[in-house]
């Protein structure tokens, strides 16, 4: 494996960080919004506690994951965030919209109306955004992305994203990162009523995810040639996807016998797996079909500096992380 | 990006020194007792909680928002300046995560943990911001490349992230940071003390207040002349656009105030002190100064705003400056600052003008900086992204920030400051104008 290559694969970490994590921070989101029944203040009560302590480290992988982009991919950086300006400024729109809801909202105090108002829109904003995320995964994953011999704002701007297959990529990003946020949930409640609706929401995301996920690999024949061979006729393939098909059986399987922290990592698993899933097929390019990872490195020396910073990060991060988490998370395990 | 730049960096000063306040007044809490001090680390926990997270979504925006506006500029310099930038997501994380703990886990860990997780907060802050303003040094001062044919090759980050500007600018714009959220904490305590005189809770966090603040504002004018000079040496258009300096001259004078007249090539109505700048910029009263015509005029800054700018900054500050001796003396020799009502309406004047000064000093260092996004190597104009229309996404994030900055405004007023305080915590102690409620 190359230095590229290298600081690729912890691009791809960190993505997957930031989907396993605050995705389902996202999703928190979905089922604020869809609360529902005679629990429905009870189940908003859970989710704000779940995610208000941790919502930001896990908002800052996205950041980490830009910052190495553009530092050691910089060409491949320009290229998307030129050509899908218009979806990342919504999905930006969206995260700024859900995080400054969420924290309104919280410290709020009495002013119950107000709160109900920001609760709204942090909701709202927390399902639009993953839809953009998943768009311009999708728009990358079809090789829409590269400008040259682009002309025309249509042509430009907006034709490499407002696709079938990408918005079937903006649903399936929605239903996993609702998957995700149901199942961890049930993890989090200490009730067992509330477990129980968080235990049907988890089955009926994993339903959806299942549509998504089936809608999304038919359209990538067609829509995203170089994915969609790669994740049907290498060699790979076929293995991967009877990992990804365990993992999802094990994850519903383990709710459907109430084994929620098992559930959990199955659940996590899965997402990972369908991330990396992605991310072989499009090897060897950053930006298909124009960007291969080696093009699109930075010098050597950029790379091996933050290879360096990168291991001195980690040995302060992961500590802080586990300390975050067993703080806050410990406690709800127990119960 | 501006628009983004010009919201964020309020949060972003707020979100470096706030934390400091709040472990502060818990560490006093810790070693008196005293809960008022309790009382103000809760309510200065709870700014910190809705500035940072705005200012770590208007950050994300920030890090999208130099490929969506600036691809070119970020595929020249992504390899040379992302290393400050990769750090400061370091640095950041460790922020986000103690300042998870800090907030929620008052309960859950033990005292001094808690205390230690506020003051790792303060410090990944303050190096978080560091970071960022060495990445915005090496704009006004680039190192660490050959140019070649328009290319940047043979990169080294170390040298960049050690260019020039780098110690200077970070100095000045952390010491800002404190001084900027110091005073306003101060001001709008001193608000409530003219209100309602000698109330304990505003008097201890006037005070706290301004031992953050005061001894910044102090240092500020020191650390500005170092900046002015290296700006002398580095950047003379720029230096020449700030003091309205037209001609090149041995021996100029300084300039206060005035309106440059970009047409006419002079500057009006200032009030000029012989050789003050060529003493104050090279410290020889008969140095050479250039001015603008030393420099083609496509090469010019726009040179009224960067003068008013930093007339503002430097007049601002030096108010600020005034009063933060004034309040060290007296809280030195150990007088109630409330016994001076006039101190005290001076101290609510300057409540804003802290982040005016932040906004004006931005102003002269970047758009001083124009024509060039990188100075003497990329012009701004190259750097733009070809997506025509910018204007649609500028008036949405303006909008955007606009109905944000005004909630959050309201918010910390309705939370922080206004809110009843405790009847516990609010028993006059001070022996001045000390009348029982």
């Amino acid at each position: 494996m190359t230095l590229p290559d290298a600081v690729g694969v912890v691009i791809l970490i960190a993505l997957n960080a930031y989907v396993v994590f605050a995705g389902a921070d996202f999703g928190g989101g979905v089922w604020d919004l869809l609360a529902g029944g005679p629990r429905r203040a009870a189940q908003r009560g859970l989710i704000i506690e779940a995610i208000g302590p941790i919502w930001e480290a896990n908002h800052v992988w996205l950041i980490l994951v830009i910052v190495l982009l553009f530092t050691c991919f910089p060409p491949a950086f320009a290229e998307i965030t030129t050509t899908l300006h218009i979806p990342l400024s919504l999905m930006l729109i969206g995260i700024v919209l859900r995080g400054s809801a969420f924290t309104f909202r919280t410290h709020h105090g009495p002013d119950d109306a107000m709160a109900l108002h920001w609760g709204r829109i942090f909701a709202i904003a927390s399902a639009v955004t993953p839809v953009f995320l998943g768009m311009c995964l999708g728009a990358l994953a079809s090789g829409a992305v590269p400008r040259a011999g682009k002309t025309g704002f249509h042509d430009a701007f907006v034709a490499p994203w407002l696709t079938p297959f990408c918005f079937a990529v903006g649903l399936l990003a929605l239903t996993l990162f609702a998957f995700l946020a149901a199942v961890y949930l049930t993890v989090e409640a200490r009730d067992s009523a509330l477990r129980e609706d968080f235990r049907r929401r988890a089955l009926a995301a994993a339903a959806a995810v299942f549509v998504a996920a089936a809608g999304t690999l038919a359209l990538a024949l067609a829509g995203a040639p170089l994915v969609g061979r790669g994740l049907s006729a290498s060699a790979w393939a076929l293995p991967l996807h009877v990992a990804t098909g365990l993992a999802a059986v094990t994850a519903i399987g383990a709710l459907w016998r109430r084994h929620y922290r098992v559930a959990r990592v199955a659940a996590a698993g899965q997402v990972s797996l369908i991330l990396w899933g992605w991310a072989l097929a499009q090897h060897p390019y950053v930006v298909p079909p124009a960007l291969t990872i080696a093009e699109a490195a930075a010098p050597t020396i950029t790379l091996t500096l933050v290879a360096w910073a990168l291991g001195v990060g980690a040995l302060v991060l992961f500590p802080s992380l586990a300390y975050l988490f067993r703080v806050f998370k410990q406690g709800a395990d127990r119960a | 990006m501006a628009m983004s730049l010009a919201f964020h960096i309020i949060f972003a000063v707020v979100g470096i020194a706030m934390p400091v306040l709040m472990v502060l007044a818990e560490w006093r809490w810790r070693r008196s007792g005293d809960p008022i001090f309790l009382e103000l680390a809760h309510r200065w926990a709870k700014g910190t909680a809705i500035l940072f997270a705005v200012g770590a979504v208007s950050g994300t925006v920030l890090s999208f928002e130099l490929g969506l506006l600036w691809p070119r500029f970020m595929a020249e310099a992504g390899a040379i300046i992302g290393m400050p930038f990769s750090l400061e997501g370091f640095a950041f994380f460790t922020e986000a995560i103690f300042l998870g703990i800090y907030l929620y886990g008052w309960e859950r860990i033990s005292p001094r943990a808690h205390l230690a997780a506020g003051v790792v907060v303060a410090l990944s802050g303050a190096l978080s911001g560091i970071f960022v303003v060495i990445a915005n040094a090496w704009m006004n001062a680039p190192t660490g490349f050959d140019l070649l044919n328009g290319r940047l090759v043979n990169i080294d980050p170390i040298a960049a992230m050690r260019n020039p500007a780098a110690l200077t600018q970070t100095l000045h714009m952390t010491l800002a940071a404190y001084a900027a959220t110091g005073f306003a904490v101060a001001g709008l305590h001193a608000l409530r003390l003219l209100r309602k005189p000698a109330v304990a809770f505003d008097r201890r966090a006037l005070a706290l207040a301004l031992m953050v603040g005061a001894p910044a504002a102090v240092l500020l004018p020191v650390s500005g002349d170092l900046s002015a000079r290296h700006v002398a040496r580095w950047q003379p258009a720029k230096l020449a656009a700030m003091e309205g300096q037209f001609r090149t001259e041995t021996g100029a004078p300084l300039r206060i105030g005035g309106w440059p007249d970009e047409a006419t090539g002079q500057t009006r109505y200032a009030l000029e002190i012989p050789r003050a700048l060529s003493l104050l910029a090279f410290h020889d009263p008969h140095a050479e100064v250039k001015g603008l015509d030393a420099f083609p005029r496509a090469d010019w800054p726009p040179v009224a705003p960067v003068h008013v700018s930093f007339q503002v900054m430097v007049g601002l500050g030096s108010f600020m400056a005034l009063l933060a001796i004034i309040s060290l003396v007296l809280m030195v020799r150990r007088r109630e600052l409330d016994a001076h009502r006039w101190l005290l309406r001076a101290l609510v004047a300057a409540t804003p003008m802290g982040f005016i000064c932040v906004e004006a000093g931005w102003t002269v260092t970047e758009v001083g900086r124009q024509p060039w996004i990188i100075q003497g190597v990329l012009r701004t104009a190259d750097a733009v992204t070809p997506m025509p229309g910018l204007v649609v996404p500028f008036v949405a994030f303006t909008l955007l920030y606009c109905a944000l900055g005004l909630i959050v405004a309201w918010l910390l007023h309705q939370q922080v400051f206004r809110s009843a305080i405790p009847a516990a915590t609010d028993t006059p102690r001070g022996t001045v104008a000390g009348r029982p409620r």
